[in-house]
């Protein structure tokens, strides 16, 4: 009896060491958590969740709030905080937009620098009483330049798909249906027949 | 007789080249017009440098090389530009992309060609002239040549390979270009081998293809070379470019190595005879062999002018009534032109008109049974199916695990499938999606590295406006005690108001005390700027009566001096 | 007009789920003429109940899984399946038992994991284990060889209409061979018992020999179309022979013969029809031969130490489950990847 008692005590001691020896050798700084899903989240900055950037978001849902508020990450990025997370997906709690990037019309831009301070990653070049212009590839499209411009010169250009961007799609599964059942793209030309000549 | 090597892997389809080759190579005829896309080769877009308008000589520049990897665009035929911007380009999406559109004069006239004997120049130079000829891969792969004829520093060139393998089914023109144009392609690939200086130069053309081997290696004795003509065994892929090294040579290029690495280079036979028209002839690449076959009544191989519709040269064929598409490419690796208007391009090595005779639509896509048949076939020794299974479930992270950016997309994997899976399709979806989010991920994280160095960058600027004022501000209280005292130096009434903990106050106290006050100027200001400006234009008395308030509020310790009194 | 825009390549080989099922069942066919002649036409009624049961349990599975019944009825699987599985059980096996056997394998072994394609352990295994833990009785009674019973003898015996008599059955020959040594308790040797061919035959069973010898044939021919690759097979073959060989020739009277072992019970049937299902085995070629060889060991390990009459079932359920991790560590190096870059 006690001899049981003692091994128990002695087998509790040496894994209770071991356990407190694991968590100072392998202590994680920071909170991971956070640092993951603000590497899911599209650091756009807009501040569209109603969080002041996409880390203070990041840091919400670690804490719980929902992980349906983020319009930019679309219902994909949803997808991937829910599987992250563990969470059920829900439905985006916002219309989901296409990508744009904010155009200036330089004719109408009185230089007055009030979009230059809202744009949060510096994609807007130009100098007090001098016409500004966005610089398309930096530019994320969260629209916090649209409110603060006086003129209302600027504008959301949606991002079409070029040769360049274009991707390959997923491949339809679906036996029911007779035939082909893979990638049917849209011709933007007329697909017509070729007569024999 | 060199020894041979195999690559695993590969699959024989019915090779269907008997068709085009009865006939000798024609010249296709003029087209209505010509659209020649700016983009036609690995690398950056080209610049356009005509105008619509301009009027245009035969192999005149009409796009300027952007960057060291890529290749300038020329006018296959004398006219007038008559449009400059998105037409519909041969690629799979069918979407638009930068053209030029001409209209032809009918004259065909040259510019002026300049020969240039490429053995006088300096390497460089020779790389320079190809670049601006527009000489590219030809096998279909367009990479601009110039950028392959660098070797290796620290390797030597051990072999050459000149692909005339030529191993999808149907396409022919390689063949016939060795045939009749045997001559020119070995001095290409002299040229190739100046630049080089490989050990050997070794032609590599498939065994099916008898009548070529010999009038190449008739050529090479013509030339007076010492380059070895090799036949080897007709299996699909073997004209990969990494397949014909490793028959050739034993040597496999992995993913993502450059094969001059392993002292070995392979270009294709098209492209030796481009590179040599354009160095002896000044004839910069304006037009390529397109071999025209499927469902047309009259298969054969034309000379086609690089941006002549697609319609227009499928006609030459003249195309059964119940042809329904244009395949570019080989039946295993090519694809359906989204509109059969789109232009030939320097990639177009063969136009198969497509009916549902000839490739049957594909019977409905059945569940995988991991039969392995896919990975005996593949030529990479990959594992297609498992590569599938994650492609479909978009586990991109597993599909790199299973070295998706390995796969070549030959097709060898869909064409032995029994659950005819379209396994090429799910790779590309694969691929193409890894690379959209690469890029997302590049493009998110550069956003937050400006975003938080903006953050930074407020605050230090807070911080900096905030010190300023805090200097300003005590500046002033310094003035303005400095006044107060002198006030109450000249003996007016002293209550006995002790003087608010002057001395004692350690300067780091002061320091706070003096930000306390910024942010109060700060806030003044602010109100101030929202106020009414009446006291923006005060007159001297004024203002003096303004400062001896001040100095009587002070006094009577209404208002607390921030500085200590100077004593 | 509308244009297809499938996608590379347009040419694909004569190849269908069908085909290659097809020739399965083909290869089949000898072995079961053999089985018809040698043990009665029992084996076709049991083919007719198990196929029937078979393509009833699919149907039935595919409607509550809102699939479409054309394509997965016609891909053969079921019907190798009903056949392997009217194969590994006893001819005179009662008809209830079959159907069971063949539901419980279509419906719980592959339609609840997902169909065609997506069972980790191969269904007619996974009837036969089920069927031997449930009715351990019936399993080992396999038909008398001294008897020869008609086809409506074997039809009324199988549908319950005659009694089942204990002397028309009798133990197989594994099965006689380890009862007949422990009864013997060291008197009676392997060559001894061996020696009465009414059970045992030439070398290896009387009648399931040449069976045996069938099923290599048809799956030698299954090798050369391509259907199979040697690797599963051979490492089967090559480790029963290995282990039964070595202990043969440590003591030949307690232990029998590689040949015994070949040829006895489901191992031809196991090394060539079942351990080379892809989907539930290895696909790897160096997993494959693992796969093989671990279930070759297996088979002779449960035969003879274990306590049920045959090992096949057992031996390949095991490697079945061992299959990802077999494949996870046995991934082929790639092109240009072979020297350990």
């Amino acid at each position: 009896m006690i001899s049981a008692i003692a091994v128990m005590a002695l087998g509790a001691v040496i894994l209770g060491a071991l356990l407190g020896y694991a968590s100072v050798k392998f202590k994680v700084e920071g909170d991971p958590l956070v640092d993951k899903i603000d590497g899911i989240l599209p650091q756009t900055q807009c501040g569209q969740c109603g969080f002041p950037g996409c880390r203070p978001y990041a840091e919400a849902i670690a804490k719980g709030a929902e992980i349906n508020l983020c319009p930019p990450g679309g219902a994909e990025g949803v997808q991937r905080l829910a599987d992250l997370l563990g969470r059920e997906v829900k439905a985006l709690d916002a219309e989901e937009k296409p990508k744009a990037v904010a155009i200036i019309d330089e004719n109408t831009c009185i230089g007055c620098t009030l979009c230059i301070q809202a744009c949060p990653v510096d994609a807007i070049v130009g100098a007090a009483k001098q016409m500004h212009t966005i610089i398309a590839p930096l530019c994320t499209g969260c629209e916090l330049c649209l409110p603060p411009c006086p003129v209302e010169c600027i504008s959301m250009q949606v991002i079409t798909e070029t040769v360049d961007s274009w991707k390959w799609k997923y491949p339809v599964v679906d036996i029911k249906t007779t035939g082909m059942t893979s990638t049917r793209n849209t011709p933007t030309g007329g697909a017509g027949g070729i007569k024999a000549a | 007789m060199l020894q041979l090597f195999k690559f695993k892997g590969g699959v024989k389809p019915a090779t269907n080249k008997t068709q085009s080759v009865s006939q000798p190579i024609a010249i296709a005829p003029l087209p209505s017009h010509v659209a020649v896309p700016l983009h036609q080769s690995i690398g950056g877009t080209p610049r356009p440098i005509v105008a619509v308008g301009d009027k245009v000589l035969k192999g005149q520049k009409i796009g300027e090389a952007d960057g060291w990897i890529s290749a300038a665009v020329h006018a296959p035929t004398s006219g007038t530009v008559i449009h400059v911007g998105q037409q519909t380009v041969p690629h799979p999406s069918g979407l638009a992309a930068d053209c030029v559109v001409i209209e032809p004069d009918g004259k065909d006239e040259w510019i002026e060609r300049k020969a240039v004997d490429y053995r006088s120049l300096a390497p460089e130079t020779v790389r320079e002239l190809l670049r601006e000829a527009g000489v590219v891969g030809l096998g279909g792969a367009v990479f601009p040549t110039h950028g392959k004829l660098t070797p290796a520093k620290s390797v030597p060139m051990e072999q050459l390979v000149i692909n005339g393998a030529e191993c999808e089914p149907f396409i022919t023109c390689d063949d016939l270009l060795m045939r009749e144009r045997g001559e020119e392609v070995v001095r290409g690939a002299a040229i190739f081998r100046d630049l080089l200086q490989p050990q050997k130069v070794l032609i590599g053309i498939e065994d099916n293809k008898p009548e070529a081997v010999a009038a190449m290696q008739a050529a090479v004795k013509a030339v007076g070379e010492d380059f070895e003509v090799i036949a080897v065994p007709t299996r699909y892929p073997a004209g990969g470019a990494k397949q014909l090294i490793r028959v050739l040579t034993g040597k496999e290029v992995p993913n993502g190595k450059r094969s001059t690495d392993l002292g070995v280079q392979c270009f294709n036979v098209a492209t030796a005879y481009t590179a040599w028209r354009a160095l002896a002839h000044g004839e910069p690449v304006i037009s390529r062999l397109v071999t025209v076959t499927g469902n047309v009544a009259k298969p054969r191989n034309y000379e086609a002018l690089i941006g002549t519709p697609m319609d227009e040269l499928l006609a030459l064929g003249e195309p059964k009534a119940d042809t329904n598409g244009i395949i570019m490419g080989g039946p295993m690796m090519g694809f359906l032109v989204p509109d059969v208007k789109v232009p030939v391009v320097k990639a177009t090595n063969c136009l198969i008109a497509h009916s549902d005779a000839l490739f049957p639509p594909k019977a409905p896509e059945m569940p995988c049974i991991r039969c392995g048949e896919c990975a005996r076939a593949c030529p990479h020794e990959l594992q297609p199916f498992e590569m599938y299974w994650f492609s479909r479930a978009k586990n991109f992270g597993k599909t790199q695990e299973y070295n998706i950016f390995d796969c070549i997309e030959c097709g060898c994997c869909s064409f032995v499938c029994p659950s005819r899976i379209p396994l090429v399709q799910y790779f590309r979806f694969a691929k193409s999606e890894i690379w959209a989010r690469e890029k997302e991920k590049k493009a998110s994280e550069i956003a937050k590295t400006r975003f938080e160095f903006k953050q930074f960058r407020d605050e230090r600027e807070k911080q900096e406006k905030a010190e300023k004022l805090a200097k300003a501000a005590a500046a002033q209280a310094a003035k303005k005690a400095a006044e107060a005292a002198a006030a109450q130096a000249t003996g007016e009434a002293a209550e006995a108001v002790p003087p608010p903990a002057a001395a004692e106050t350690s300067p780091a106290d002061a320091v706070k005390k003096a930000a306390i006050q910024a942010a109060m100027a700060r806030a003044k200001a602010q109100r101030e700027a929202a106020a009414s400006r009446n006291t923006e234009s005060l007159t001297a008395e004024q203002q003096q009566d303004i400062q001896a308030i001040e100095a009587r509020r002070m006094a009577s310790g209404l208002a607390v001096p921030a500085e200590p009194k100077a004593e | 007009m509308s244009m297809d825009f499938s996608t590379p390549p347009y040419l694909l080989k004569n190849a269908s789920v069908t085909r290659v099922m097809t020739q399965v069942l083909l290869a089949l066919v000898p072995a079961i003429a053999v089985y018809t002649w040698l043990i009665g036409p029992a084996i076709l009624i049991q083919i007719a109940i198990a196929s029937l049961a078979a393509l009833l349990g699919e149907a039935l599975m595919l409607k509550v899984r809102r699939q479409p019944l054309a394509p997965f009825l016609g891909d053969g699987s079921a019907i190798v399946t009903a056949w392997l599985i009217a194969l590994v059980f006893p001819p005179l096996a009662p008809w209830w038992m079959v159907v069971v056997g063949t539901l419980f394998a279509i419906v719980v072994a592959k339609q609840l994991y997902g169909g065609l394609g997506q069972n980790p352990f191969n269904p007619a295994m996974v009837a036969f284990a089920v069927c031997i833990v449930s009715f351990p009785a019936l399993m080992s009674q396999w038909p008398n060889q001294a008897l020869h019973l008609g086809f409506a003898d074997q039809f009324q015996i199988i549908f319950g209409l005659t009694p089942r008599l204990d002397a028309l059955t009798a133990a197989t020959p594994l099965d006689a061979l380890k009862t007949g040594l422990k009864l013997g308790e060291g008197q009676v040797g392997v060559a001894a018992l061996l020696a009465n061919q009414d059970v045992y035959g030439q070398f290896a069973g009387r009648g399931w020999e040449w069976i045996t010898l069938c099923y290599l044939l048809g799956g030698l021919w299954l090798w050369q179309r391509k259907i199979i690759t040697w690797q599963v097979p051979t490492a089967y073959i090559g480790a029963l022979a290995a282990i039964s060989g070595a202990l043969w020739l440590y003591d030949p009277a307690q232990f029998a013969s590689p040949l015994f072992h070949l040829f006895s019970g489901g191992a031809m049937l196991g090394a060539f029809f079942i351990a080379t299902d892809p989907v539930s085995g290895s696909t790897t070629p160096r997993g494959k031969l693992i796969f093989g060889a671990g279930a070759g060991l297996l088979t002779y390990l449960i035969r003879v130490f274990g306590g049920y009459p045959d090992g096949v079932a057992f031996a390949i359920l095991l490697m079945n489950i061992c299959t990802p991790l077999i494949d996870l560590y046995t991934q082929p190096p790639i092109f240009g990847m072979k020297n350990g870059k």
